[in-house]
Protein backbone atom coordinates (compact mmCIF):
# COMPACT_ATOMS: atom_id res chain seq x y z
CA UNK A 1 0.00 0.00 0.00
CA UNK A 2 0.55 3.48 -0.45
CA UNK A 3 3.61 5.15 2.05
CA UNK A 4 1.79 9.02 1.35
CA UNK A 5 0.31 10.23 4.41
CA UNK A 6 -3.24 10.95 4.62
CA UNK A 7 -4.41 14.70 4.87
CA UNK A 8 -4.23 14.26 9.00
CA UNK A 9 -0.82 13.26 9.19
CA UNK A 10 -0.01 15.59 6.50
CA UNK A 11 -0.98 18.35 8.39
CA UNK A 12 0.41 16.92 11.99
CA UNK A 13 3.57 16.70 10.43
CA UNK A 14 3.18 19.96 9.05
CA UNK A 15 3.15 21.32 12.54
CA UNK A 16 5.81 19.27 14.18
CA UNK A 17 8.38 20.32 11.65
CA UNK A 18 7.50 23.98 12.27
CA UNK A 19 8.83 23.06 16.03
CA UNK A 20 5.06 23.43 17.11
CA UNK A 21 2.68 21.17 19.04
CA UNK A 22 -0.40 19.65 17.68
CA UNK A 23 -3.77 19.95 19.08
CA UNK A 24 -7.06 17.94 18.62
CA UNK A 25 -10.00 19.30 20.37
CA UNK A 26 -13.11 16.32 20.59
CA UNK A 27 -16.68 17.52 20.25
CA UNK A 28 -19.68 14.70 20.10
CA UNK A 29 -21.77 15.07 16.99
CA UNK A 30 -25.54 16.13 17.41
CA UNK A 31 -25.14 17.95 20.35
CA UNK A 32 -26.42 21.17 20.57
CA UNK A 33 -25.09 23.54 18.20
CA UNK A 34 -21.72 20.88 17.33
CA UNK A 35 -21.11 22.25 13.83
CA UNK A 36 -21.04 26.05 14.99
CA UNK A 37 -18.32 24.37 17.66
CA UNK A 38 -16.31 22.73 15.02
CA UNK A 39 -15.70 26.49 13.27
CA UNK A 40 -14.95 27.79 16.40
CA UNK A 41 -12.26 25.23 17.50
CA UNK A 42 -10.98 25.09 13.65
CA UNK A 43 -10.77 29.11 14.03
CA UNK A 44 -9.34 28.95 17.65
CA UNK A 45 -6.30 26.71 16.36
CA UNK A 46 -6.65 23.89 16.44
CA UNK A 47 -4.72 21.43 14.11
CA UNK A 48 -7.26 18.43 13.11
CA UNK A 49 -10.67 18.01 15.17
CA UNK A 50 -11.93 14.68 16.36
CA UNK A 51 -15.83 14.40 15.96
CA UNK A 52 -17.73 11.27 17.48
CA UNK A 53 -20.64 9.80 16.25
CA UNK A 54 -22.40 8.89 19.25
CA UNK A 55 -23.16 5.50 20.70
CA UNK A 56 -25.57 4.12 23.49
CA UNK A 57 -22.99 2.55 24.82
CA UNK A 58 -19.63 4.11 25.22
CA UNK A 59 -17.39 2.12 27.34
CA UNK A 60 -14.18 4.40 27.04
CA UNK A 61 -15.97 7.79 28.33
CA UNK A 62 -16.71 8.60 31.13
CA UNK A 63 -19.70 10.40 32.77
CA UNK A 64 -19.64 13.72 30.23
CA UNK A 65 -18.80 12.33 26.80
CA UNK A 66 -21.63 9.41 27.80
CA UNK A 67 -24.13 12.35 28.63
CA UNK A 68 -23.27 13.91 25.87
CA UNK A 69 -24.01 11.08 23.54
CA UNK A 70 -27.13 10.03 25.47
CA UNK A 71 -28.17 13.81 24.23
CA UNK A 72 -27.85 13.75 21.32
CA UNK A 73 -29.23 10.71 20.72
CA UNK A 74 -32.13 11.70 22.82
CA UNK A 75 -32.37 14.70 19.56
CA UNK A 76 -32.28 11.88 16.80
CA UNK A 77 -28.86 12.23 15.38
CA UNK A 78 -28.02 9.18 13.44
CA UNK A 79 -24.48 8.12 11.32
CA UNK A 80 -25.55 9.30 8.49
CA UNK A 81 -26.75 12.50 9.58
CA UNK A 82 -23.42 13.52 11.08
CA UNK A 83 -21.36 12.53 7.87
CA UNK A 84 -24.05 14.70 6.12
CA UNK A 85 -23.26 17.58 8.14
CA UNK A 86 -19.57 17.00 8.11
CA UNK A 87 -19.45 17.01 4.32
CA UNK A 88 -21.24 20.35 4.03
CA UNK A 89 -18.46 21.65 6.51
CA UNK A 90 -16.08 23.37 5.17
CA UNK A 91 -13.86 25.04 8.34
CA UNK A 92 -9.90 24.60 6.93
CA UNK A 93 -8.92 21.20 9.29
CA UNK A 94 -9.03 17.60 8.23
CA UNK A 95 -11.20 15.76 10.43
CA UNK A 96 -11.58 12.64 12.07
CA UNK A 97 -14.56 10.69 13.43
CA UNK A 98 -14.65 8.69 16.42
CA UNK A 99 -17.26 5.84 17.25
CA UNK A 100 -17.40 2.11 18.17
CA UNK A 101 -17.37 -0.67 15.83
CA UNK A 102 -21.26 -1.44 16.45
CA UNK A 103 -22.18 1.76 14.49
CA UNK A 104 -19.06 1.13 11.24
CA UNK A 105 -20.52 -2.91 11.48
CA UNK A 106 -23.95 -2.30 10.99
CA UNK A 107 -23.68 0.50 8.69
CA UNK A 108 -20.93 -2.08 6.84
CA UNK A 109 -17.33 -1.59 6.88
CA UNK A 110 -16.76 -0.77 2.86
CA UNK A 111 -19.76 1.75 2.82
CA UNK A 112 -18.80 3.19 5.70
CA UNK A 113 -14.97 3.90 4.63
CA UNK A 114 -16.44 5.39 1.34
CA UNK A 115 -19.07 7.66 2.95
CA UNK A 116 -16.13 8.93 4.99
CA UNK A 117 -14.13 9.70 1.67
CA UNK A 118 -17.13 11.22 -0.07
CA UNK A 119 -17.58 13.56 2.88
CA UNK A 120 -14.05 14.83 2.96
CA UNK A 121 -13.65 13.29 6.32
CA UNK A 122 -9.62 12.11 6.78
CA UNK A 123 -9.68 9.53 9.49
CA UNK A 124 -11.68 6.98 11.36
CA UNK A 125 -10.84 6.48 15.43
CA UNK A 126 -12.90 2.76 17.09
CA UNK A 127 -11.57 2.78 20.50
CA UNK A 128 -13.11 -0.59 20.96
CA UNK A 129 -11.54 -2.10 17.98
CA UNK A 130 -8.43 -3.88 19.12
CA UNK A 131 -5.21 -4.36 16.86
CA UNK A 132 -5.74 -7.83 16.29
CA UNK A 133 -9.51 -7.37 15.06
CA UNK A 134 -8.76 -4.63 13.00
CA UNK A 135 -7.93 -5.89 9.48
CA UNK A 136 -10.99 -5.47 7.92
CA UNK A 137 -11.68 -2.29 9.07
CA UNK A 138 -8.01 -1.25 7.98
CA UNK A 139 -8.22 -2.68 4.44
CA UNK A 140 -11.57 -0.89 3.78
CA UNK A 141 -9.97 2.50 5.02
CA UNK A 142 -6.61 1.85 3.24
CA UNK A 143 -8.58 1.29 -0.25
CA UNK A 144 -10.57 4.44 0.63
CA UNK A 145 -7.95 6.11 1.50
CA UNK A 146 -9.05 6.70 5.02
CA UNK A 147 -6.93 6.74 8.13
CA UNK A 148 -7.26 4.47 10.97
CA UNK A 149 -6.04 5.99 14.25
CA UNK A 150 -5.04 3.43 16.36
CA UNK A 151 -5.08 3.50 20.47
CA UNK A 152 -1.83 2.32 22.61
CA UNK A 153 -2.66 1.68 25.93
CA UNK A 154 -0.22 2.24 29.09
CA UNK A 155 -0.22 -1.31 29.59
CA UNK A 156 0.75 -2.57 26.02
CA UNK A 157 4.18 -4.30 26.19
CA UNK A 158 6.62 -2.20 23.84
CA UNK A 159 6.49 -5.48 21.58
CA UNK A 160 2.92 -4.31 21.19
CA UNK A 161 3.65 -1.10 20.95
CA UNK A 162 5.40 -1.33 17.97
CA UNK A 163 2.69 -2.95 16.23
CA UNK A 164 0.21 -0.61 16.62
CA UNK A 165 2.52 2.38 15.90
CA UNK A 166 3.19 -0.15 12.25
CA UNK A 167 -0.67 -0.37 11.23
CA UNK A 168 -1.91 3.23 12.73
CA UNK A 169 -2.42 6.10 9.99
CA UNK A 170 -2.72 9.56 10.95
CA UNK A 171 -1.01 9.75 14.24
CA UNK A 172 -1.20 7.08 17.15
CA UNK A 173 -3.51 8.12 20.03
CA UNK A 174 -1.40 7.51 23.17
CA UNK A 175 -3.93 6.76 26.54
CA UNK A 176 -2.56 8.89 28.96
CA UNK A 177 -3.77 7.00 31.85
CA UNK A 178 -5.32 3.25 33.18
CA UNK A 179 -9.19 4.89 32.97
CA UNK A 180 -11.85 7.01 31.03
CA UNK A 181 -12.43 9.96 29.63
CA UNK A 182 -12.62 12.59 31.97
CA UNK A 183 -10.89 15.48 33.52
CA UNK A 184 -8.31 15.07 35.89
CA UNK A 185 -6.99 17.43 38.82
CA UNK A 186 -3.24 16.63 37.67
CA UNK A 187 -1.97 14.91 34.86
CA UNK A 188 -1.16 11.46 35.55
CA UNK A 189 2.70 10.44 35.23
CA UNK A 190 1.84 7.62 32.94
CA UNK A 191 0.73 10.50 29.87
CA UNK A 192 4.16 11.37 30.30
CA UNK A 193 5.88 7.76 30.24
CA UNK A 194 3.30 6.76 27.47
CA UNK A 195 4.42 9.54 24.89
CA UNK A 196 8.07 9.00 25.76
CA UNK A 197 7.56 5.27 25.19
CA UNK A 198 5.73 5.46 21.69
CA UNK A 199 8.60 8.42 20.64
CA UNK A 200 11.29 5.64 20.91
CA UNK A 201 9.32 3.26 19.04
CA UNK A 202 7.50 5.57 15.89
CA UNK A 203 8.12 8.54 13.58
CA UNK A 204 4.49 8.46 13.26
CA UNK A 205 3.07 11.92 15.31
CA UNK A 206 2.34 10.97 18.89
CA UNK A 207 -0.49 12.41 20.96
CA UNK A 208 -1.91 12.11 24.20
CA UNK A 209 -5.57 12.23 24.89
CA UNK A 210 -7.74 10.86 28.31
CA UNK A 211 -6.97 12.81 31.21
CA UNK A 212 -5.36 16.29 29.30
CA UNK A 213 -8.17 18.52 30.42
CA UNK A 214 -6.54 21.67 30.90
CA UNK A 215 -3.78 24.22 28.92
CA UNK A 216 -0.95 23.24 31.68
CA UNK A 217 -1.76 19.38 31.29
CA UNK A 218 -1.47 19.79 27.79
CA UNK A 219 1.61 21.55 27.96
CA UNK A 220 2.88 19.24 30.61
CA UNK A 221 2.65 16.50 27.98
CA UNK A 222 3.34 18.07 25.03
CA UNK A 223 6.90 18.37 26.36
CA UNK A 224 7.20 14.62 24.96
CA UNK A 225 4.17 14.24 22.86
CA UNK A 226 3.94 16.07 19.59
CA UNK A 227 0.18 17.08 20.66
CA UNK A 228 -2.80 16.31 22.48
CA UNK A 229 -6.56 14.92 22.55
CA UNK A 230 -8.88 16.87 24.73
CA UNK A 231 -11.94 15.53 24.59
CA UNK A 232 -13.98 15.88 28.05
CA UNK A 233 -13.23 19.68 28.71
CA UNK A 234 -14.62 20.71 25.00
CA UNK A 235 -17.29 18.76 25.98
CA UNK A 236 -18.13 20.23 29.43
CA UNK A 237 -17.61 23.58 27.58
CA UNK A 238 -19.95 22.98 24.85
CA UNK A 239 -22.96 21.63 26.58
CA UNK A 240 -22.56 24.59 29.96
CA UNK A 241 -21.83 27.73 27.19
CA UNK A 242 -21.85 26.60 23.81
CA UNK A 243 -19.63 27.19 20.43
CA UNK A 244 -18.28 30.67 21.58
CA UNK A 245 -16.94 29.31 24.85
CA UNK A 246 -15.48 26.13 23.04
CA UNK A 247 -13.62 28.67 20.69
CA UNK A 248 -12.40 30.53 23.76
CA UNK A 249 -10.94 27.20 25.60
CA UNK A 250 -9.21 26.26 22.57
CA UNK A 251 -7.16 29.27 21.71
CA UNK A 252 -6.57 29.00 25.85
CA UNK A 253 -4.87 25.83 24.63
CA UNK A 254 -3.21 26.83 21.52
CA UNK A 255 -1.53 29.55 23.66
CA UNK A 256 0.00 27.08 26.05
CA UNK A 257 1.00 24.79 23.26
CA UNK A 258 2.43 27.85 21.55
CA UNK B 1 -48.07 -32.85 32.37
CA UNK B 2 -47.53 -35.76 29.85
CA UNK B 3 -43.88 -35.30 29.75
CA UNK B 4 -40.67 -36.91 32.26
CA UNK B 5 -39.42 -33.70 33.98
CA UNK B 6 -36.11 -34.09 34.84
CA UNK B 7 -34.90 -30.73 37.11
CA UNK B 8 -31.14 -30.32 37.71
CA UNK B 9 -30.96 -28.81 40.95
CA UNK B 10 -28.52 -25.92 40.93
CA UNK B 11 -31.07 -23.58 42.92
CA UNK B 12 -29.68 -25.38 46.10
CA UNK B 13 -26.22 -24.47 45.36
CA UNK B 14 -24.74 -22.70 47.91
CA UNK B 15 -25.75 -18.82 47.61
CA UNK B 16 -29.00 -20.13 45.95
CA UNK B 17 -27.98 -20.16 42.16
CA UNK B 18 -25.32 -21.92 39.39
CA UNK B 19 -23.51 -18.98 39.51
CA UNK B 20 -21.40 -19.89 42.10
CA UNK B 21 -19.49 -22.50 39.53
CA UNK B 22 -18.42 -19.36 37.55
CA UNK B 23 -17.44 -17.04 40.43
CA UNK B 24 -15.15 -19.59 42.71
CA UNK B 25 -12.83 -20.59 39.34
CA UNK B 26 -12.18 -16.95 38.58
CA UNK B 27 -12.08 -15.74 42.39
CA UNK B 28 -9.18 -18.57 42.54
CA UNK B 29 -7.80 -17.16 39.31
CA UNK B 30 -7.91 -13.85 40.43
CA UNK B 31 -5.84 -14.73 43.90
CA UNK B 32 -3.41 -16.93 41.46
CA UNK B 33 -2.94 -13.17 39.15
CA UNK B 34 -1.82 -11.72 42.71
CA UNK B 35 -5.04 -9.54 42.07
CA UNK B 36 -6.66 -8.04 45.74
CA UNK B 37 -9.92 -6.93 44.35
CA UNK B 38 -13.51 -8.43 42.32
CA UNK B 39 -14.98 -6.00 40.10
CA UNK B 40 -18.43 -7.46 38.56
CA UNK B 41 -22.19 -6.40 37.51
CA UNK B 42 -25.29 -8.53 38.42
CA UNK B 43 -28.78 -8.76 37.40
CA UNK B 44 -30.80 -10.28 39.14
CA UNK B 45 -28.22 -10.29 41.91
CA UNK B 46 -27.27 -13.96 42.09
CA UNK B 47 -24.15 -13.11 40.37
CA UNK B 48 -23.39 -10.27 42.79
CA UNK B 49 -23.88 -12.65 45.73
CA UNK B 50 -21.58 -15.30 44.54
CA UNK B 51 -19.09 -12.83 43.45
CA UNK B 52 -19.52 -11.39 47.58
CA UNK B 53 -19.23 -14.86 49.00
CA UNK B 54 -16.27 -15.81 46.82
CA UNK B 55 -14.25 -12.43 47.79
CA UNK B 56 -15.54 -13.11 51.93
CA UNK B 57 -14.11 -16.61 51.61
CA UNK B 58 -10.72 -15.57 50.00
CA UNK B 59 -10.35 -12.14 51.53
CA UNK B 60 -10.46 -9.86 48.56
CA UNK B 61 -12.19 -6.88 47.85
CA UNK B 62 -15.40 -6.31 46.32
CA UNK B 63 -17.49 -3.59 43.98
CA UNK B 64 -20.87 -5.04 42.41
CA UNK B 65 -22.88 -2.63 39.72
CA UNK B 66 -26.09 -3.03 39.58
CA UNK B 67 -28.39 -1.12 37.80
CA UNK B 68 -30.97 1.40 39.56
CA UNK B 69 -33.71 -0.54 38.03
CA UNK B 70 -32.56 -4.30 39.76
CA UNK B 71 -31.43 -2.28 42.89
CA UNK B 72 -34.90 -1.58 43.53
CA UNK B 73 -36.66 -5.24 42.28
CA UNK B 74 -33.93 -7.37 43.94
CA UNK B 75 -33.42 -5.54 46.98
CA UNK B 76 -32.87 -8.86 49.57
CA UNK B 77 -29.96 -9.36 47.11
CA UNK B 78 -28.40 -6.23 47.76
CA UNK B 79 -28.58 -6.46 50.91
CA UNK B 80 -26.87 -9.99 50.97
CA UNK B 81 -24.38 -8.66 48.84
CA UNK B 82 -23.73 -6.06 51.83
CA UNK B 83 -24.06 -8.32 54.58
CA UNK B 84 -21.16 -10.53 52.83
CA UNK B 85 -18.66 -7.48 52.56
CA UNK B 86 -19.38 -5.91 49.25
CA UNK B 87 -19.26 -2.58 48.30
CA UNK B 88 -22.65 -2.37 45.25
CA UNK B 89 -22.29 0.78 43.52
CA UNK B 90 -25.62 1.86 41.06
CA UNK B 91 -25.49 2.12 37.50
CA UNK B 92 -27.62 5.15 36.83
CA UNK B 93 -27.01 5.40 33.17
CA UNK B 94 -29.15 4.41 29.96
CA UNK B 95 -31.73 1.18 30.63
CA UNK B 96 -30.19 1.01 34.39
CA UNK B 97 -30.22 -2.32 33.88
CA UNK B 98 -27.90 -5.57 33.19
CA UNK B 99 -26.38 -3.94 30.19
CA UNK B 100 -25.34 -0.78 32.07
CA UNK B 101 -24.21 -2.34 35.14
CA UNK B 102 -22.13 -4.26 32.83
CA UNK B 103 -20.92 -0.96 31.17
CA UNK B 104 -19.93 0.16 34.68
CA UNK B 105 -17.89 -2.40 35.77
CA UNK B 106 -15.61 -2.40 32.06
CA UNK B 107 -15.27 1.47 33.21
CA UNK B 108 -14.23 0.22 36.94
CA UNK B 109 -12.00 -2.46 35.52
CA UNK B 110 -10.07 -0.61 32.90
CA UNK B 111 -8.63 1.96 35.61
CA UNK B 112 -8.21 -0.15 38.10
CA UNK B 113 -6.61 -3.64 36.14
CA UNK B 114 -3.20 -3.88 37.89
CA UNK B 115 -5.10 -4.60 41.25
CA UNK B 116 -8.26 -5.66 40.22
CA UNK B 117 -9.79 -8.73 38.41
CA UNK B 118 -13.57 -8.38 36.32
CA UNK B 119 -15.80 -11.32 37.42
CA UNK B 120 -17.99 -11.65 34.40
CA UNK B 121 -20.83 -13.56 34.81
CA UNK B 122 -22.40 -14.61 31.94
CA UNK B 123 -20.88 -16.39 29.16
CA UNK B 124 -20.03 -13.29 27.05
CA UNK B 125 -17.75 -10.36 26.67
CA UNK B 126 -14.05 -10.38 25.41
CA UNK B 127 -12.44 -13.71 24.96
CA UNK B 128 -10.97 -15.54 26.83
CA UNK B 129 -14.45 -15.15 29.06
CA UNK B 130 -17.28 -16.91 26.76
CA UNK B 131 -14.81 -19.71 26.68
CA UNK B 132 -13.45 -19.70 30.50
CA UNK B 133 -17.25 -19.36 32.09
CA UNK B 134 -18.54 -21.68 29.89
CA UNK B 135 -15.90 -24.26 31.05
CA UNK B 136 -16.20 -23.80 35.03
CA UNK B 137 -20.03 -23.90 34.24
CA UNK B 138 -20.10 -27.58 32.11
CA UNK B 139 -19.81 -29.37 36.02
CA UNK B 140 -23.79 -28.57 35.07
CA UNK B 141 -24.20 -30.47 31.73
CA UNK B 142 -21.16 -33.19 32.95
CA UNK B 143 -23.42 -33.82 36.36
CA UNK B 144 -26.66 -33.83 34.74
CA UNK B 145 -25.62 -36.08 31.82
CA UNK B 146 -24.21 -38.55 34.32
CA UNK B 147 -27.53 -38.88 36.40
CA UNK B 148 -29.55 -38.84 33.01
CA UNK B 149 -27.80 -42.27 32.52
CA UNK B 150 -28.55 -43.47 35.96
CA UNK B 151 -32.04 -42.79 35.59
CA UNK B 152 -33.04 -43.34 31.78
CA UNK B 153 -30.27 -45.30 30.42
CA UNK B 154 -29.48 -42.86 28.49
CA UNK B 155 -29.47 -38.82 27.35
CA UNK B 156 -32.93 -37.31 27.56
CA UNK B 157 -35.14 -36.18 24.31
CA UNK B 158 -34.76 -32.44 25.11
CA UNK B 159 -32.65 -30.29 27.11
CA UNK B 160 -33.63 -26.75 28.09
CA UNK B 161 -32.86 -23.74 30.08
CA UNK B 162 -33.46 -19.88 30.23
CA UNK B 163 -31.05 -17.92 28.84
CA UNK B 164 -30.13 -14.31 29.13
CA UNK B 165 -26.05 -13.82 28.59
CA UNK B 166 -26.46 -17.91 28.84
CA UNK B 167 -24.21 -18.91 31.40
CA UNK B 168 -26.48 -21.82 32.58
CA UNK B 169 -27.88 -22.78 29.32
CA UNK B 170 -23.90 -23.41 28.03
CA UNK B 171 -23.23 -25.13 31.17
CA UNK B 172 -25.82 -27.74 30.52
CA UNK B 173 -25.98 -27.85 27.21
CA UNK B 174 -22.13 -28.61 27.22
CA UNK B 175 -22.86 -31.89 28.39
CA UNK B 176 -25.48 -33.03 25.21
CA UNK B 177 -24.11 -30.70 22.56
CA UNK B 178 -22.15 -33.58 21.19
CA UNK B 179 -25.39 -36.38 21.34
CA UNK B 180 -28.53 -36.22 19.93
CA UNK B 181 -30.41 -34.74 22.74
CA UNK B 182 -32.78 -31.78 21.46
CA UNK B 183 -31.24 -28.48 22.98
CA UNK B 184 -34.08 -25.51 23.74
CA UNK B 185 -32.68 -22.04 25.15
CA UNK B 186 -35.31 -20.00 26.27
CA UNK B 187 -35.62 -15.96 26.00
CA UNK B 188 -37.86 -13.52 27.56
CA UNK B 189 -39.68 -11.77 24.68
CA UNK B 190 -38.69 -8.23 25.71
CA UNK B 191 -35.15 -9.35 25.44
CA UNK B 192 -34.93 -12.20 22.83
CA UNK B 193 -31.28 -11.99 21.42
CA UNK B 194 -31.80 -14.51 19.01
CA UNK B 195 -35.57 -14.16 18.49
CA UNK B 196 -35.21 -10.43 17.68
CA UNK B 197 -31.66 -9.36 17.40
CA UNK B 198 -29.36 -9.40 14.11
CA UNK B 199 -25.22 -9.84 14.46
CA UNK B 200 -23.03 -7.16 16.60
CA UNK B 201 -20.48 -6.17 18.11
CA UNK B 202 -20.79 -4.73 22.12
CA UNK B 203 -18.62 -5.47 25.10
CA UNK B 204 -16.55 -7.73 23.33
CA UNK B 205 -17.87 -10.18 21.22
CA UNK B 206 -19.98 -11.08 17.99
CA UNK B 207 -23.63 -12.15 18.63
CA UNK B 208 -26.65 -11.82 18.01
CA UNK B 209 -27.79 -8.12 19.62
CA UNK B 210 -31.13 -6.35 19.97
CA UNK B 211 -30.16 -2.95 17.88
CA UNK B 212 -31.97 -0.14 15.92
CA UNK B 213 -31.13 0.10 12.27
CA UNK B 214 -27.82 2.65 13.20
CA UNK B 215 -26.64 0.06 15.42
CA UNK B 216 -27.76 1.82 18.83
CA UNK B 217 -27.93 -1.31 21.47
CA UNK B 218 -31.87 -1.40 22.23
CA UNK B 219 -33.00 -1.58 25.89
CA UNK B 220 -34.41 -5.27 26.75
CA UNK B 221 -37.19 -5.61 28.74
CA UNK B 222 -38.24 -8.62 31.15
CA UNK B 223 -39.56 -9.51 34.60
CA UNK B 224 -36.44 -11.27 35.32
CA UNK B 225 -33.88 -8.67 36.11
CA UNK B 226 -30.91 -12.12 35.35
CA UNK B 227 -32.47 -11.99 31.50
CA UNK B 228 -32.90 -8.79 30.73
CA UNK B 229 -29.68 -8.14 28.68
CA UNK B 230 -30.22 -7.55 24.88
CA UNK B 231 -27.26 -9.22 23.72
CA UNK B 232 -26.05 -13.35 24.36
CA UNK B 233 -23.27 -15.10 24.43
CA UNK B 234 -21.70 -15.74 21.03
CA UNK B 235 -21.39 -19.54 21.59
CA UNK B 236 -25.37 -19.80 21.61
CA UNK B 237 -25.46 -17.60 18.93
CA UNK B 238 -23.16 -20.46 17.12
CA UNK B 239 -25.20 -23.27 18.15
CA UNK B 240 -28.48 -21.11 16.98
CA UNK B 241 -26.79 -20.58 13.27
CA UNK B 242 -25.79 -23.52 13.27
CA UNK B 243 -29.29 -25.52 13.95
CA UNK B 244 -27.45 -27.12 16.77
CA UNK B 245 -29.68 -25.40 19.56
CA UNK B 246 -33.19 -23.64 19.20
CA UNK B 247 -34.44 -20.50 20.89
CA UNK B 248 -37.76 -19.81 22.35
CA UNK B 249 -39.10 -17.11 23.93
CA UNK B 250 -41.90 -16.75 26.55
CA UNK B 251 -43.82 -14.08 27.64
CA UNK B 252 -44.13 -12.63 31.20
CA UNK B 253 -47.48 -13.13 31.85
CA UNK B 254 -46.11 -17.31 31.16
CA UNK B 255 -43.29 -17.04 33.34
CA UNK B 256 -45.16 -15.97 36.29
CA UNK B 257 -47.72 -18.89 35.86
CA UNK B 258 -44.59 -21.51 35.50
CA UNK B 259 -43.34 -19.82 38.88
CA UNK B 260 -46.60 -20.96 40.54
CA UNK B 261 -47.07 -23.97 38.68
CA UNK B 262 -43.46 -25.33 40.33
CA UNK B 263 -44.13 -23.90 43.71
CA UNK B 264 -47.78 -25.73 43.84
CA UNK B 265 -46.88 -29.05 42.64
CA UNK B 266 -43.08 -29.77 43.62
CA UNK B 267 -42.59 -27.26 46.58
CA UNK B 268 -39.61 -25.87 44.91
CA UNK B 269 -40.47 -22.42 44.54
CA UNK B 270 -37.64 -21.30 41.37
CA UNK B 271 -36.33 -18.26 40.21
CA UNK B 272 -37.77 -16.27 37.43
CA UNK B 273 -35.33 -17.03 35.21
CA UNK B 274 -35.83 -20.62 35.40
CA UNK B 275 -39.45 -19.98 35.18
CA UNK B 276 -38.70 -19.15 31.84
CA UNK B 277 -37.63 -22.87 30.46
CA UNK B 278 -40.64 -24.00 32.91
CA UNK B 279 -42.52 -22.02 30.48
CA UNK B 280 -41.83 -23.32 27.49
CA UNK B 281 -42.06 -26.27 28.83
CA UNK B 282 -45.86 -26.26 29.68
CA UNK B 283 -46.34 -24.66 26.75
CA UNK B 284 -45.05 -26.54 24.37
CA UNK B 285 -46.53 -30.47 26.64
CA UNK B 286 -48.47 -31.38 23.69
CA UNK B 287 -45.31 -31.54 21.51
CA UNK B 288 -43.21 -32.67 24.17
CA UNK B 289 -45.78 -35.65 25.32
CA UNK B 290 -44.39 -39.16 26.46
CA UNK B 291 -40.76 -37.27 25.83
CA UNK B 292 -37.86 -36.77 28.84
CA UNK B 293 -36.89 -33.19 29.24
CA UNK B 294 -34.22 -31.87 31.53
CA UNK B 295 -34.60 -28.36 32.66
CA UNK B 296 -31.66 -26.78 34.33
CA UNK B 297 -33.03 -25.47 37.25
CA UNK B 298 -30.50 -22.48 37.73
CA UNK B 299 -31.31 -20.93 40.88
CA UNK B 300 -33.97 -20.77 44.00
CA UNK B 301 -37.09 -18.41 44.01
CA UNK B 302 -36.30 -16.51 47.40
CA UNK B 303 -35.22 -13.14 45.84
CA UNK B 304 -37.96 -13.32 43.66
CA UNK B 305 -41.21 -13.47 46.20
CA UNK B 306 -41.06 -10.09 46.96
CA UNK B 307 -41.49 -8.59 43.43
CA UNK B 308 -43.89 -11.71 43.15
CA UNK B 309 -46.30 -10.88 46.00
CA UNK B 310 -46.61 -7.60 44.45
CA UNK B 311 -48.01 -8.94 41.21
CA UNK B 312 -49.77 -11.94 42.90
CA UNK B 313 -52.72 -11.05 45.24
CA UNK B 314 -51.91 -13.52 48.86
CA UNK B 315 -54.52 -16.41 49.30
CA UNK B 316 -56.11 -16.66 45.53
CA UNK B 317 -57.09 -12.76 45.68
CA UNK B 318 -58.20 -11.56 42.47
CA UNK B 319 -56.45 -8.39 41.70
CA UNK B 320 -53.66 -9.74 38.79
CA UNK B 321 -53.18 -12.89 40.22
CA UNK B 322 -56.53 -14.23 38.41
CA UNK B 323 -55.18 -13.08 35.00
CA UNK B 324 -51.64 -14.54 34.67
CA UNK B 325 -52.42 -17.96 36.92
CA UNK B 326 -51.88 -20.52 34.32
CA UNK B 327 -54.39 -20.39 31.55
CA UNK B 328 -54.28 -17.15 29.53
CA UNK B 329 -50.51 -17.84 30.12
CA UNK B 330 -50.66 -21.01 28.49
CA UNK B 331 -52.67 -20.54 25.40
CA UNK B 332 -49.94 -19.12 23.49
Amino acid sequence: MSTEPGALEAALRARRSQGGKALVPYLTGGLGDWQAGLAAAADAGADAIEVGIPFSDPVIDGPVIQEANDRALADGITPLAVLDALGRLDIGVPLAVMTYYNIVFRFGLERFASVLAERGVAAAILPDLPLEETGPWAEAADAAGVETVLLAAPTASDERLGRICARTRGFVYGVGLLGVTGVREELASSAVVMAGRLKQVTDVPVLVGVGVGTPEQAEEVCRVADGAVVGTAMVRRMMDEGPAAVGELVGRFRRALD
Amino acid sequence: MGLRLLLKREDLNHTGSHKINNVLGQALLAVRMGKTRLVAETGAGQHGVATATAAALLGLECVVYMGEVDMERQALNVFRMQLLGAEVRSAVSGSRTLKDAINEAMRDWVATVESSHYCLGSVMGPHPYPWMVRELHRVIGDEAREQCRQLLGSDPDVVTACVGGGSNAIGIFSGFVDGDAALVGVEPAGGAAIGRGVPGVVHGSKSFLMQDEHGQVLEAESISAGLDYPGIGPEHSHLAAIGRARYESVTDDEVVAAFELLSRTEGIIPALEPAHALAWVSRARGELAGQSVLLNLSGRGDKDVDQMMGRLAPDGGSSGGGSSNGDDGRSG
